[in-house]
């Protein structure tokens, strides 16, 4: 019963703020339902008893993707009045898709359910005494160990990608010369003098 | 426990809602970026849905590439975003016509 309130809950409140996140206003706001939707969508994933996803979710999208989001929409000095200008004119067109697009995946769900597909045979079955976390990490330290390392990759390429098209090369500023301060010696710089008493010394 | 046609069914409206949010913001690219997001949200509901229904982890361990890669994806595209943003002072993909493509 508590269950299928939950469910009924985090799924209303899921689609509500995934179209809030299409039709709002202001970009900035637009990134709050959908930081609302992440949270949700978290939420139907803890009561299948996915908790690692549902984890990972929060913190991967909640806690990198969405500030990524937030920093671009508040960095950048857009009008955004501009750009909702035409909005009306497509809606119509992609109102027709979306409708078509939902109407296919209704039917490919009804086609799942009356067809024979033998979807009995397990590659990883979930074991109920090993916590999802646990069952987890044995499976991607072991079987999806490239996979993984190939993930950490894409990760690592995105990072060095980013920087380098964002990184900018600026004139007139007077950056640190590592070389040259490694180089420097005391006996270059300093000079061991007597002056004589009641002269100045001339530099 | 809810049925997985109730999880197909919401990760299809989702789904759903992401590809309306790509043509209705046809102009702001940030909005058409968190349509995306919207739409891999989707898939990955679906497959940690069959995963849990079928009793099978690889599907949970695939929505965790999947996350890889958006998380990736968001990065490249918000940088390709402000580098565009400072050599043309836009974002509307009507202006993007530089390549002549």
């Amino acid at each position: 019963m508590i269950q299928a309130i939950a469910f009924y809950l985090f799924a209303a409140v899921v689609i509500l703020s995934g179209a809030m996140t299409i039709s709002s206003r202001n970009p900035v706001h637009s990134v709050m339902w959908l930081i609302l939707a992440f949270f949700n969508a978290a939420g139907l994933m803890v009561l299948v008893g996915a908790e690692f996803i549902a984890m990972l979710l929060v913190i991967v999208y909640v806690g990198a993707v969405a500030v990524l989001f937030l920093f671009v929409v508040m960095m950048l000095d857009i009008d955004f009045a501009e750009l909702r200008a035409g909005v009306m004119r497509y809606a119509g067109i992609g109102l027709a898709v979306a409708v078509a697009l939902a109407a296919e995946v209704i039917i490919a769900v009804g086609a799942w359910s009356a067809g024979t597909l033998d979807l009995t045979r397990r590659v990883a079955p979930i074991d109920p005494v090993v916590p999802n976390i646990q069952a987890i990490g044995n499976l991607l330290y072991s079987r999806y160990v490239f996979i993984f390392e190939a993930a950490g990759f894409v990760l690592l390429v995105a990072m060095i990608g980013a920087i380098v098209l964002t990184h900018r090369e600026r004139s007139g500023v007077r950056g640190q010369n590592i070389a040259r301060q490694v180089n420097r010696r005391p006996q270059d710089s300093t000079r061991n003098m007597q002056p004589p008493v009641g002269q100045g010394v001339s530099l | 426990m809810i049925g997985l046609v109730h999880y197909l069914v919401v990760s299809a409206i989702l789904f759903t809602m992401g590809v309306l949010g790509i043509f209705v913001n046809r102009k702001n690219l940030i909005v058409i970026l968190m349509a995306i997001e919207l739409i891999l949200l989707a898939v990955n509901l679906n497959l940690v849905a069959f995963s849990a229904y079928l009793h099978d982890l690889v599907g949970q361990v695939f929505a965790m590439f999947v996350l890889t890669v958006a998380a990736g994806e968001a990065a490249i595209g918000l940088a390709i975003l402000v580098i565009y943003f400072r050599g043309r002072g836009t974002i509307s993909v009507d202006d993007v016509n530089r390549m002549k493509g």
